[in-house]
Parts: C-alpha cells; structure tokens; sequence
C-alpha cells in the first residue's frame, strides 16, 4: 500500500521542482553511480529469472565476500588515483602484509586483535616507502611502483621461502565465513563500512579535502598552502593500508596467509583494482572519486561474473570479459563526459 | 680540446651500461672460468635476444611517451597461435612465423587505434587489451600447451650459426638495426620521438600524431609477435604462459638503457646493454646458486637505480644549461 504513495510523491513533485533541481535530477540519472545501479539491479533480474542456483543464500554469500574483497582492492588502487597517480605494487602490499599477519599471529604467536592493526601499519609503510620514493624522485608512480613490486613481492617470497602460513588461529577461517541473514558476508560488511569511512573522509576532513585539491590541480593546491609532497605520500601510505586490509580479507576467506594469491607479483589483483574504480566514476587524472561507485563497481563486476560462471561460460573467456568491460567503461565515461560538455553541465 | 670527445663519449645513454657490462663479465667470468664457455655465451645469447625484442617491443611505446602493459599477452597470443597453426593445420613454419607476425601487427594496430582514437590513457587500455589477449589465449588453450612443434622450429631455436653465436640471434641483429635505423634515418622515427617529447609542438608542426601512435603500437605488436615466437622455439612448446613475466623486465632495460620514461629520448644501443645486464645478473645469480627469487628484487632495484642515475643526469644537464 506504501508503495501508491512513493510512487506518487515524486511524481507530483517533479514539475514543479525548480530549473535547478531540475538539473541536478538530470545529473543524478547521467552520473556513474545510478547507471551502475540501474544495470546491477537489471543484471541480478536477468540472471535471478534465468538461473534457478543464483539466488541461493550460498550463491549470494560467496558473491557478497568476493564483491568485499573487490571493493577493498579498488579503494586502495582509488585512494592514490585521486593523485593522478597509480600504484602497481597493490597486490603485492596486500600479500606482504598478509604474510606479515602470518607470521604475527602463528610464528609470533600474537593475539589476531593486535596482529591486524600491526600488519595493516605495515602496509601503510610500505605504501610510505612508495610516496617518499615518488615525490622525492619526482618520477611517475607508474615506474617507481613497477621497481618496487619487483622489490617487495621479491623480499617476501625470499624470506618466506614461498611457504604459507596455514597454521593460523582458527578464528581467521570461521570470521571468514561468518554470515549475516545467512547471505551476507562479514567481509562484505567491513567494505561498506569503510566505504562510508573514507566518504566521510573525503568529504569532511582536511586531510581528505586536500587530497582531492592536490589531486585536481597540483600547482594550484601548492599555490595555496598545501604541502603537496607530503599529501600525496599520505596518499600513497592509505593504500598501503587499503591494500593490507584486502590481503587480510583474503586470508580470511582462504583461512591461510599464501604467498601465491595475488598471483605472480600480487598482479592479478590489477584488473580487480582498476575495474571497480574506472567503472564507478574515479576520474584517472585525479581529483575525483567515487566510494560509492567503486562499491557498485566491484558489485557490477562480480554480478556479471558469477552469472557468466553459472551460464558455465569458460572461467578463462570471463577474463576476456573483463577485460571488454574495462574498454567498455572507459568508452562510456568518455562519451558521457562529451555529453555533459555538450550540454554546459561542467 | 683534448677532453671533448671523451666527454661526449661519456654524454652518450649506452656508455654507462656499457662499461658496467664488461665490468660485470670479466668479475664473473674471474670467479667463474666456465661463464664464458661456447655453450655458456650460447645460453646467454639466445636469452639476450629474445628479450631484446621484448625491449623494443615497449622502448618505441616508451619513446611515444605511453606504455603497453598489453605486450606480454600480444606476445603469449601469438606463441599459442603460431604453434597451434603448425600443429593442428600443418602450416608450414615460414607461412607460420608470417600469420604470428601479422596477428601481433593487428593486436598493436587495435590498441593503438583505441588509444590514438579516444585519447584515453594507453596505461588503462592495454590494461584492459592484458585482460582480453590473455582471456583468449587461454581461451583457446585451456591453459594447455601446444606440443607439436616442427624440427625446424626447434632447431632455429636451439641451434648455432657458428660458434657461441645462435640462430636467435639473427632476429635480434635484424631488429636492433631496423630500430636503430627507424628512431635515426626513418621520419616516423622522428615523429615518433618528437610527439614523446613533446605532443602539442609536434601536432602543431603539422605531425599526424594519431597516425603516429597507430603505427608505434602496430611496430610494439610486431616485436612482441617475434619475441613469442622466438620463445615457442626455444622452449620447443607453445607455453599459454609465454610473455606472463615480460612485463618488469621490458621496463627494466629500456630505463637502464637511459630510456626517458616521459617519451621523446630513447636509445636502442643503451637498451640493449640494459638486457646484457639482466641477462649477465639472472645468470650469475644462478652460477652462484642464489636464490632465483632474488632476481625480482634485483630487477626492481635496478630500475629504481637507472631512474635515479638519468635523474641525476638530467639535473646536470639542467644546471648546464641555466
């Protein structure tokens, strides 16, 4: 019965809205993140009609835990984005951390409560490593993080001797696949609250503010007083942090630190990292992002996917998939963008 | 006056990786008198030309001011394919190594045209071309390896010219000069470092620049067509996993070959030093039996150690200059 009355309010309210919030309708229905949405709720519709094993709790909650897990590798690649920069080593920070939290927890035998906090800091360190490298080098982040992708997955797997930790407390595996209204994984509920985290800080703190300014326009932001050097290497440490963050995620779903799951070099986690971003709205040359639009992304991303798989599409030609959405997404932000040009509306 | 040459020899970008090459060889080869055994030069040299294609193959696109992340799966498609078509439909291996090099144009002429046409950025779309060759390669295989591989192939693969010096070789020697020539003698060359150097002077003196990159990504494609190739006969299998590692080491010797990531400034001969380098430390790592995990972090700090050199350098040239 609600539902005449929501149906209706916004209808009567529409013609007399005035011309501005006129456009600002327009420019919620042009923008990343409804069309994001639009698309997840058909996709879902499709696949929920046509794949009886879609919909099942089960199939819902390994598909939220993977969109946790995405969503976490896209903020961290997103975080450093805004700089106009980007960070290839990603993956390989997770994986290290990962291992670092290995070792904390079964070698060291240290309480999970204080091996997280200490293996998520060591990822922000080496994403301070990173920062400190570029600006103090001035060389783009694309090479300097090449090098130390190289450096860092290489220290690890050297002092790890590529073995794994499987001896983990028994608590990691069991937060893992921990469920809420038995489909909705834990790990997909730290993603979302870190997403509101980092829109709060985007929007309300100096810090976040500056990045976004620092990010936009470099010269102008050291114009005005921001100590660009030290906020893009802030940049780089979040990522860090991010980063670390989905590594552990990893090893919760996997219930062990293995050296080996962000693939050779922690690369397999770069399409996941750019994908939701880039889908979601995150302009490449930075100062602009997009939490919630990373959040759909990812979500986008793995709808697609686990439909694919159910449709018994070759878990291979998926990768190719992907591969066709990333062009696709880049496509359509830039004829969308033309289109807001077109019309005055930036 | 007497001090001139010298100096200019010394401005040159191959000079340092130069001599730190023959330092390298003679510290070796003095701990280890087997180093520079025939069949030793003969490993070494057939490594060394492969990744000198691979080199090339991302030194034009370093020179153009991008970067093709796509390289290794261009080269690993056209492996699979070269070794699939010998197999499955008996081509003979010439006809072959001609379908494999124009498949690798195509893919460089793709992701070229994506980028040259909408302008966005080659780092994001030959990610996105990474995913899609890689997805079809696998696609295709189903990770599974191509085993028929014609004796020919082999051989050209695994044999020598005479001596040390391999068969390999010769697509190296061919391909440094036709680069050499292309970036020296060759107007696309010229336009080519002009629009890495700087894009909006080059457009306004009347460059086709989108034509230009079109073409530097369709000449990256042809050498990473070659490299996979080249590997199918040294491996003597098709390997799907082919150009899965090219990525670090493309960058690597380019940049210690005073490469300027930029664009505009690149040096083929610097470049190729740069894979002697890799080739004399991967060895020497595994003559001294250091863990072959070491090599990553070598990599990677050499790079950061050539970025800060051509840094230091061009501060010197800066404060030359002012």
């Amino acid at each position: 019965m609600s539902h005449t009355l929501s149906d209706k309010a916004p209808a009567a309210d529409e013609p007399s809205a005035a011309s501005g919030r006129a456009s600002l309708a327009v420019r919620l229905l042009l923008s990343n993140e409804f069309g994001l949405a639009v698309l997840i709720v058909l996709a879902m519709a499709i696949f929920a009609a046509s794949l009886p094993g879609f919909t099942t709790p089960f199939s819902l909650f390994t598909m939220g835990r993977q969109i946790g897990i995405d969503t976490m590798i896209g903020l961290a690649m997103m975080a450093v984005i805004v700089t106009g920069g980007l960070d290839l080593s990603v993956g390989a920070i997770g994986v290290c951390a990962a291992m670092v939290f290995g070792y904390l927890a079964q070698s060291a035998g240290l309480p999970i409560i204080a091996a997280v906090p200490l293996a998520i800091l060591f990822g922000s360190g080496l994403g301070f490593i990173n920062g400190f490298a570029v600006v103090r080098s001035g060389v783009h982040s694309f090479i300097i993080t090449l090098a130390s992708m190289s450096i860092f997955f290489g220290v690890m797997i050297f002092l790890s001797k590529a073995n794994s930790f499987n001896g983990l407390p028994p608590q990691v595996a069991e937060f893992g696949k921990l469920k809420f209204f038995r489909s909705v994984s834990a790990l997909l509920l730290i993603s979302a609250v870190t997403c509101i985290c980092l829109g709060l800080f985007y929007q309300f703190t100096t810090l976040g503010r500056r990045m976004l300014a620092a990010g936009a326009n470099v010269r102008a932001a050291e114009l005005s007083g921001i100590r660009t050097g030290r906020i893009i290497i802030a940049c780089h440490m979040l990522t860090g942090g991010l980063a670390a963050l989905a590594g552990l995620m990893v090893t919760a779903r996997t219930g062990a630190a293995v050296p080996s799951m962000a693939g050779q070099l922690g690369q397999d986690w770069l399409l996941p990292a750019f994908l939701a971003p880039v889908l979601g709205g995150t302009l490449l040359s930075g100062g602009r992002v997009s939490v919630t639009g990373t959040l759909l992304g990812a979500a986008f991303v793995n709808v697609i996917t686990s439909g694919l798989l159910l449709m018994r599409v070759g878990e291979f030609w998926i990768l190719a998939c992907l591969g066709l959405m990333l062009l696709a997404a880049v496509l359509a932000d830039r004829a969308r963008q033309q289109v807001l040009r077109a019309r005055g509306m930036i | 006056m007497a001090s001139r040459p010298l100096t200019r020899l010394f401005d040159n970008d191959w000079i340092g990786p130069g001599l730190v090459c023959v330092i390298a060889i003679a510290a070796i080869s003095a701990f280890q008198p087997s180093f520079l055994s025939p069949f030793n030069i003969l490993v070494l040299l057939s490594a060394i030309s492969v990744n000198m294609l691979i080199a090339l193959g991302q030194l034009v696109i370093i020179a153009i001011g991008q970067m093709n992340l796509a390289l290794g799966a261009f080269g690993g498609l056209v492996a699979i394919c070269f070794a699939a078509v010998m197999e499955l439909y008996g081509v003979p291996p010439i006809l072959a190594v001609g379908i494999g090099l124009a498949i690798g144009t195509a893919a460089g002429l793709c992701s070229g045209w994506v980028i040259a046409r909408t302008g966005i950025s080659a780092f994001i779309i030959t990610l996105a071309g990474l995913q899609i060759f890689k997805g079809i390669n696998l696609g295709i295989t189903k990770a599974q390896p191509f085993y028929g591989i014609p004796d020919s192939v082999k051989d050209f693969g695994n044999l020598a010219i005479i001596g040390p010096i391999a068969w390999l070789v010769l697509p190296m020697v061919i391909a440094s000069l036709g680069m050499w020539v292309l970036f020296n003698r060759l107007r696309i060359g010229r336009y080519i470092l002009a629009i890495g150097g700087n894009r909006n002077a080059a457009e306004l003196s009347g460059i086709d620049v989108k034509g230009t990159i079109i073409w530097a990504h369709a000449i990256s494609g042809l050498l990473a067509a070659a490299a996979g190739m080249m590997l199918v006969a040294r491996l003597q299998i098709g390997q799907p996993t082919i150009g899965d590692d090219w990525l670090i080491s493309s960058f690597a010797a380019p940049v210690i070959g005073g490469a300027a990531l930029s664009g505009g400034h690149v040096s083929v001969a610097g470049t190729f030093f740069g894979v002697i380098i890799i080739a004399i430390i991967t060895q020497a790592l595994v003559v001294f039996a250091i863990d072959p995990f070491v090599v990553q972090i070598v990599l990677g700090g050499l790079i950061l150690w050539a970025v800060g050199i051509n840094r230091l350098r061009e501060l010197r040239v800066a404060r030359a200059l002012t």
